[in-house]
């Protein structure tokens, strides 16, 4: 490999190439796209129910071919069994779904096991056959992408305009069709036919790439791509975009390598290259990655974790100094502490740690007691009161409270709002100020022993 | 049609794969996982291939060692995209088994193109020539039967599933139909399934080598889908789905060496025929169920009107 060669395929001098190139990326555009859809209608795995029920349209309009005394192997001929067959199994995999108990996942099992063993059957009668013409009909489906003519590529041109056309024009009916089939029955339009036809594109794909680049091939281009970008986005647009351009880059990286390196061949390069993409997106996806998703956790049990030290800090304070006005900052064991919740000695070790580094308070975690800094005061204080309000507010508004309390707030006004907010606080008998920030009495007793001020219920 | 000693190895090697099959996939039915049959017959081709070049020979053993392994690698993978990438069930199986066959394949054609291992021919045996593949003579009461190998491996594999469905049939179907309930329980959901994976994957790479990969996709989905409109208990799922399975065999090859003919053709495969019977015996029980049947409920619901 030289340069030369590099050169020769990056600017896809070579007229194999070209056409290779071009076809891989026409059609993971063209498959990132519908397999977005499938994606969000949770039937990744229709690509795989149709490819392999394109098999008895092919030998059967293979035979019907020879029985009508031309060879049988008209290329277009093929193509329409391949179609006809692949529609009847969409819409076989519909019915099934509408009119039986059965899921997506069983009707097109079922529909996929059945055709494909129905060719079988029929390749087992055509391969009788005295002129032995049968041979390569399999190879039919299993596709070579490295042997491309011009002909897969003009139809595969054809059909991807005519599939990308489509689904631009009814993009608002698919996208609703996606995330709320109800609604969009509910708005008039025929989910059955947005469905069929949804399908039909798919199987157009399908039926145009198979002979193309091969079975597996089409079936990762229908899901990987489309998988991978959802990692990235919450949007639908965005999405489809994404996956579009993921499954093209596919294409071309794929293909590039395939004519670059010796033996590889380029179907099985394709695929590896978008299982990457999908690898990498799971891991660093920025709507959905999973090391995105860890962080957050990790946070979120960082400052659960804060939250919880500091209102046990001033819950025990509060014990101590019960009728005074003002919290007075003093020293608090350690053990007392540990005690009020099932800290293990590693988890609260950490906290206070993270504690001192932040400045809420002065002692370091090796030391036997805690002391809060002024500043760590008024974060409990503040911890504390959003803690006490959201419990009153369980306590007074049950009856609306379960709309709210699964939303993770920290501020209790974020979510409550001003006016509730001082309901509550009026709901309260006593007060006590510290710097500025209300806290009201717990309502219940507290864990550790320190019994509520009794004026607190009203 | 003549009907010979041979037609009775392959219908017994046929039912008995159907039904080891049935068994298992009443479970995948449950659990909306119809297509890991499917899946793991396109997945293990790299362990075909590493086997391969490891072993640097053709025997069953390495190769079927390699395909079980990678079939249960191929459900622990699916499990692990799905759990944690958050990702719908059929499209983590679509990514796991389409990556895992391109790679396979590239194996293939970088390290052993210069033998012949063609997928098609190592994995996927043929019912048909079963019984000329003669494995050990059982003798007794002055009875000399000879039994093909594959029907032997079969008998094992079928009473393997068997013992294991009849040993943990509380705990399969707690966690099938109820993961939390399981956890609750003190069932692990999780072992059970892996379970039921290793079940499927040795399944199908045993029964793939044996007679094929056709009649195993059809087998793990078809006779349980069709058991699953019938009943609401799963006992009686799971014996529908032996019956059914074990119909589709013997039907299966009944038509495959007499339905040709009537077109002028020779026989065909059975495999496929089998697959073909257990789908017009589907329609047959969508169309005709007593409770949830098309005819019966389109009747009731004209009577209605």
């Amino acid at each position: 490999m030289d340069w030369e060669q590099i050169i020769s395929v990056l600017f896809l001098r070579d007229y194999n190439t070209r056409l290779v190139v071009f076809s891989t990326l026409l059609l993971g555009v063209t498959c990132g796209i519908m397999g977005g859809f499938l994606l969000l209608r949770k039937r990744s795995l229709m690509g795989d129910t149709l490819s392999h029920a394109t098999l008895p349209g092919i030998v059967g309009l293979f035979l019907a071919g020879v029985f009508l005394g031309n060879d049988g192997k008209s290329f277009m001929l093929l193509l329409v069994g391949a179609a006809v067959t692949g529609l009847l199994g969409c819409w076989l995999v519909l019915f099934i779904r509408e009119h039986t108990r059965l899921k997506d996942d069983a009707a097109m099992g079922i529909v996929l096991s059945v055709f494909f063993g129905a060719g079988v059957a029929l390749l087992g009668m055509a391969q009788t056959l005295p002129e032995g013409s049968a041979a390569g009909l399999e190879s039919f489906i299993y596709g070579k992408t490295a042997s491309m003519v011009a002909t897969d590529f003009q139809i595969l041109v054809v059909v991807s305009l005519l599939v990308l056309g489509i689904s631009i024009l009814l993009f608002k009916e698919f996208k609703l069709l996606c995330f709320d089939e109800t609604f969009a029955r509910s708005l008039g339009f025929s989910t059955r036919w947005l469905d069929v036809l949804m399908l039909g594109l798919v199987t157009a794909v399908t039926v145009a790439g198979l002979q193309a680049v091969g079975l597996i091939l089409i079936i990762a281009f229908l899901i990987t791509p489309a998988a991978a970008a959802r990692f990235w986005t919450e949007k639908l647009e965005r999405m489809l975009i994404l996956s579009s351009i993921l499954g093209g880059l596919s294409g071309w990286i794929g293909a590039s390598l395939s004519a670059l390196l010796p033996r590889m061949p380029a179907g099985a390069v394709i695929v590896l290259v978008a299982a990457g993409f999908f690898v990498f997106s799971m891991l660093f996806g920025t709507a959905r990655g999973v090391l995105l998703r860890y962080r957050q956790h990790r946070e979120l049990r960082f400052l659960v974790s804060r939250q919880h030290l500091l209102r046990a800090l001033f819950e025990i304070l509060e014990g101590q100094q019960s009728g005074v006005d003002e919290l007075e900052v003093t020293p608090v064991p350690y053990e007392e502490v540990r005690i009020t919740r099932t800290w293990t000695d590693r988890a609260l070790n950490k906290t206070l740690a993270h504690a001192f580094r932040d400045g809420l308070v002065k002692t370091r975690p090796t030391d036997d007691t805690i002391l809060l800094s002024s500043r760590g005061l008024e974060e409990a204080a503040k911890v504390t009161r959003n803690h006490r309000l959201w419990e009153l507010y369980l306590i007074e508004f049950a009856d609306i409270a379960t709309s709210r309390v699964d939303r993770g707030a920290d501020r209790v006004e974020h979510v409550l709002g001003e006016e509730l907010v001082q309901a509550l606080e009026a709901k309260l008998q006593t007060y006590r100020w510290d710097e500025q920030v209300l806290v009201p009495a717990s309502p219940h007793p507290i864990a550790g022993g320190v019994a509520p001020s009794t004026e607190a219920t009203p | 049609m003549s009907w010979l000693p041979l037609d009775t190895w392959i219908v017994v090697t046929g039912a008995l794969c159907a039904a080891a099959c049935a068994l298992l996939g009443n479970f995948l039915v449950l659990r909306k996982m119809s297509m890991m049959g499917d899946a793991i017959s396109h997945a293990v081709l790299p362990g075909l291939a590493i086997a391969f070049l490891l072993t640097g020979s053709r025997s069953s053993i390495a190769m079927f060692i390699g395909a079980a392994l990678v079939g249960v690698m191929t459900a622990v993978f699916t499990q692990w995209i799905g759990k944690f990438g958050n990702v719908e069930r059929g499209a983590s199986m679509g990514i796991v088994f389409t990556t895992l066959f391109a790679l396979g394949l590239l194996l293939i054609v970088k390290g052993a193109d210069h033998v012949d291992l063609d997928p098609g021919c190592v994995l996927y045996g043929a019912l048909e020539l079963t019984p000329l593949d003669p494995g050990f003579t059982l003798s007794g009461f002055g009875l000399t039967l000879t039994v093909p190998r594959a029907t032997a491996v079969l008998s094992g594999i079928f009473l393997l599933n068997l013992g294991c469905i009849l040993l943990f049939y509380k705990e399969l179907k707690i966690s099938s139909f109820d993961p939390e309930l399981a956890t609750t329980l003190g069932i692990d959901a999780r072992w059970m399934h892996y379970l039921l994976m290793t079940l499927v994957a040795i399944t199908a790479v045993a029964a793939f080598e044996a007679v094929g990969s056709i009649i195993v996709i059809a087998m793990l989905i078809v006779p349980a889908a069709s058991a699953y409109l019938l009943t609401h208990r799963l006992s009686t799922m799971i014996l529908l789905s032996l019956v059914f399975g074990v119909a589709a065999a013997v039907l299966g090859h009944i038509s495959a060496i007499t339905v040709p003919h009537w077109f002028g053709f020779s026989d065909t495969s059975t495999s496929g025929m089998m697959a073909v019977v257990s789908g017009v015996l589907f329609g047959l029980v969508v169309l005709l169920s007593p409770n949830q049947g098309l005819l019966f409920r389109s009747r009731r619901t004209g009577k209605a009107g």
